[in-house]
């Protein structure tokens, strides 16, 4: 059986998985906007210190979010590396937006535990409620895609994702580009936007 | 003859399709999905009720002390909980598993085993909420869970953490299955089958998983703020700490208005296909009703806030929400007189189905005005936390979803189990149902109005709610009892050994044309698709009826193999929730470790399983 017949044209002559991660990023984006709007409501209600301006680092996280906006553009040469059976450039930019990833995740986690150093909890007050709640699942959400492409990269690796499989990766790589789009809105609202 | 047709069946060699327990929880079929589904939801809705008569029971008489306060705060709030959650959604998901597939022309949904896991989570978080009974902890802040009642402060027992977590768990559901359906819908539709050519019943059931899609995400937040609240020691909704009671309210309703209408819209679909069938003419005005239902949809985002109008929002506020939602009546309207010209000049049946549709038309249009009076803000305020509010959503709730997931049952049970349900049996139960909702829904208008508050357990002598609140309860008995004298017509059935035909209402959608039940497989080969009303179009240009359908062997049809992985998977979700609830205790880092570990381990068996043999 070829796998066309195993999976018959689409109405819409989308495939389903594609069309799912479209409906699912729909979905995501009304998760973050309430995290977002929560942490707005919030913004500057903060009883006790530390306060935002007192504690952002902007210029660390200024090189995070240029390695994630980097890592998109990787993921896109990755991706055109997969469909053309081009197993060198799928591998190598695939292995760079990894490491962007996991450059950034080493980011949060080093952010995070500076901010507890510091006194900020999520306990403490609504700033540290509300950013760890935003970023914190903001950077679940990039570990798992971390996870997501790690497994599409050993699968690479063993030569099972052939230009026929590209689709695999792609869902995986507009996840990806959700994940950062969500960054690029997070990183102005709260780090920027904070006088 | 249709008693003939299984035993022909088996002489001409077909396997009958595998039961047994491993079978319904490795099942990725849509057909037994939803009846998974469906017999889970009945089950909880029977809980629900039960519920609701100790309720009723404890508000026979002034000054009544059958229940304590405190469980009559779990027993409502578990009532409502319950009855939305797991009665009418899933109800809603029985018939969007069983029959958008076949309404199409499709073999499956787009992702069964997606599917599978969507409704064993489900199950679980079920389980999980009114697991709660048995620790003497079930929810006790209402289903609206209003900050800061459920705040550690004020319900410092496990009792909101149930709420808070259950919820999550069937929030998860939803979206999976709103993931599922929405794709479905778009894309396996048989050829010709174009979008503006679906059965009514599709269109509302998509609208209805994009309201799921847009509406649980922020329900999950707002829980998953009320569980840091309660679990960590945040202060989102805690006043002390800077929190906003309001911000509670707002994300709530955000989601909880869509909710109502994720509540009704398939029960507009259902009726829009039962009218035509028994009215023998097509659907009136099919685009306006499409149309109408995507317009509800949309303003359903924008009236939010008229759940709140108490809370002092300012004029301004209050008046663009009261206008909001009377625009809502617009629309609905619309459906009211499509539903009534569908029947205008029709050669009208009266079949236990139509029954139950005409009924929906009148209880649902006396819960809609209701909902207008409530849309104008001052008068709302005279009628917040009354019964008056009570009678109006059971209106809506009871005499429009219920009424018409009843009436739906009832038309589509041939089709789904095999055999017919009584008619006589069906007609008393219409009867007995219609007659105990009113008599329990109605004088609810009437102690409203008259200032009877609502979730108090109790009421003194002498204020005048007596006779009512008697008839009132007297009334739920006769409302339990109809659904009594519905299992004894379910059972008959199953035991009757006369087999339903292929199409005994001459339908005009495709399920109709396969025999009942259908096969595996659903359709032997692909429909192709000419018009609305597909079965119909095929009838009329045959000239009538077509033949009984006969089974055939389904060899060469590839179908999605069953799968163990959704179940595990689910089942991780369910851990994964129970280990966050007791992080706090020694082993709480293992107990989620090893949740995470189940999780993952299944997901990533699940993705390099094979989906078709």
């Amino acid at each position: 059986m070829d796998a066309h017949a195993l999976h018959p044209a689409t109405s819409t002559g989308i495939p389903n998985r594609k069309l799912a991660i479209w409906t699912f990023i729909g979905s995501e984006c009304l998760f973050f906007a309430s995290l977002i709007s929560v942490y707005l409501v919030y913004k500057g209600k903060s009883l006790v210190g530390p306060y935002p301006s007192e504690i952002f680092e902007i210029p660390l996280v200024t090189v995070g979010t240029a390695l994630l906006l980097f890592s998109s553009l990787f993921v896109v040469l990755a991706l055109n590396g997969c469909e053309q059976g081009n197993r060198k450039k799928f591998l190598g930019w695939l292995a760079m937006t990894i490491l962007c990833g996991l450059f950034f995740i080493g980011m949060q986690v080093y952010e995070f535990t500076h901010f507890f150093h510091e006194g900020l909890t999520m306990q403490k007050n609504l700033f540290g409620a509300s950013f760890f709640t935003l970023t914190g699942f903001h950077g679940t959400h990039v570990t798992i895609g971390v996870i997501w492409l790690l497994s599409i990269f050993i699968e690479g690796v063993r030569g099972h994702v052939p230009p026929a499989k590209a689709l695999n990766f792609e869902i995986a790589a507009l996840y990806w580009h959700f994940v950062d789009v969500v960054w690029i809105v997070i990183f102005p609202v709260v780090y920027l936007m904070n006088s | 003859m249709a008693t003939s047709v299984l035993d022909h069946a088996g002489a001409a060699g077909i396997h009958p399709e595998k039961t047994g327990l491993w079978a319904w929880i490795t099942t990725v079929d849509h057909k037994k999905i939803g009846i998974l589904y469906g017999a889970s939801a009945f089950i909880f809705f029977l809980i629900g009720g039960l519920e609701a008569l100790v309720i009723r029971l404890q508000l026979m008489k002034p000054d009544n002390n059958l229940v304590s306060p405190e469980f009559y705060n779990q027993l409502f709030t578990m009532h409502g909980t319950t009855m939305i959650f797991l009665a009418v959604m899933p109800l809603s998901a029985m018939f969007f598993n069983f029959f958008i597939p076949l309404l199409i022309g499709a073999r499956d949904v787009a992702f069964p085993r997606l599917n599978a896991f969507s409704y064993w989570v489900f199950l679980f978080g079920g389980l999980f909420l009114n697991a709660s009974f048995l620790f003497n902890a079930a929810p006790n802040g209402g289903w609206f869970g209003y900050a800061n009642l459920s705040s550690k402060q004020f319900s410092p027992g496990l009792n909101m953490d149930f709420w808070a977590i259950g919820l999550q768990i069937l929030g998860i559901a939803s979206l999976a299955a709103g993931v599922n359906f929405f794709v479905t819908v778009l894309n396996m539709r048989a050829p010709g089958m174009k979008l503006i050519r679906m059965p009514m019943f599709v269109w509302m059931s998509f609208i209805t998983q994009l309201l799921v899609l847009l509406s649980f995400p922020v329900i999950t937040v707002a829980l998953i703020l009320l569980m840091f609240d309660r679990l960590f020691g945040t202060h989102f909704f805690v006043p002390l700490g800077g929190g906003d009671t309001m911000l509670w309210q707002h994300l709530f309703w955000v989601f909880g208005h869509p909710e109502v209408y994720i509540l009704i819209l398939p029960a507009f679909g259902i009726i829009s296909e039962i009218l035509p069938v028994f009215s023998r003419k097509p659907l009136f005005g099919y685009t306006a009703m499409v149309f109408s239902g995507c317009f509800i949809a949309f303003l359903g985002f924008g009236v939010w806030s008229h759940h709140m109008f108490s809370t002092g929002m300012g004029p301004i506020a209050d008046s663009v929400f009261s206008l909001a939602t009377m625009l809502i009546a617009i629309p609905t309207g619309v459906k009211i007189f499509n539903w009534l010209g569908t029947t205008w000049g029709g050669s009208i049946q009266m079949k236990t189905p139509m029954y139950f549709a005409l009924g929906f038309i009148a209880m649902f249009i006396m819960g809609g005005l209701s909902g207008v009076m409530h849309s104008t803000a001052p008068a709302d305020l005279q009628q917040t936390d009354t019964y008056f509010v009570v009678a109006h959503f059971h209106y809506v709730l009871f005499g429009g979803s219920i009424f018409s997931l009843t009436g739906g049952a009832y038309y589509w049970w041939p089709k789904m189990f095999g055999h017919m349900l009584d008619e006589g049996l069906g007609k008393l139960h219409f009867w007995l149902m219609l007659i105990g909702f009113n008599l329990t829904f109605f004088p609810m208008h009437i102690v409203g109005l008259e200032g009877m508050p609502r979730r108090v357990y109790t009421y003194p002598a002498g204020l005048g709610f007596e006779s009512l609140n008697r008839i009132e309860t007297y009334g739920a008995l006769i409302l339990g009892f109809s659904f009594l004298v519905f299992i004894f017509n379910v059972i008959k059935s199953t035991r009757s050994k006369v087999h339903a035909p292929a199409d005994p209402w001459n339908g005009a959608t495709l399920e109709w044309s396969i025999p009942s039940p259908p096969q595996e497989f659903n359709f032997p080969s692909i429909p192709t698709v000419h018009g609305r009303d597909a079965f119909w179009e095929e009838k009329r240009a045959h000239g009538g009826k077509l033949p009984e359908p006969a089974r055939v062997s389904g060899a060469g049809i590839h179908l999605p193999n069953p799968s163990y992985w959704p179940f595990l998977a689910a089942l991780g979700v369910l851990l994964l929730f129970i280990a966050l609830m007791n992080h706090a205790s020694k082993l709480g880092p293992v107990y989620i470790f090893a949740a995470v570990s189940v999780l993952f381990f299944s997901i990533f068996n699940w993705v390099f399983e094979p989906a078709e043999g």
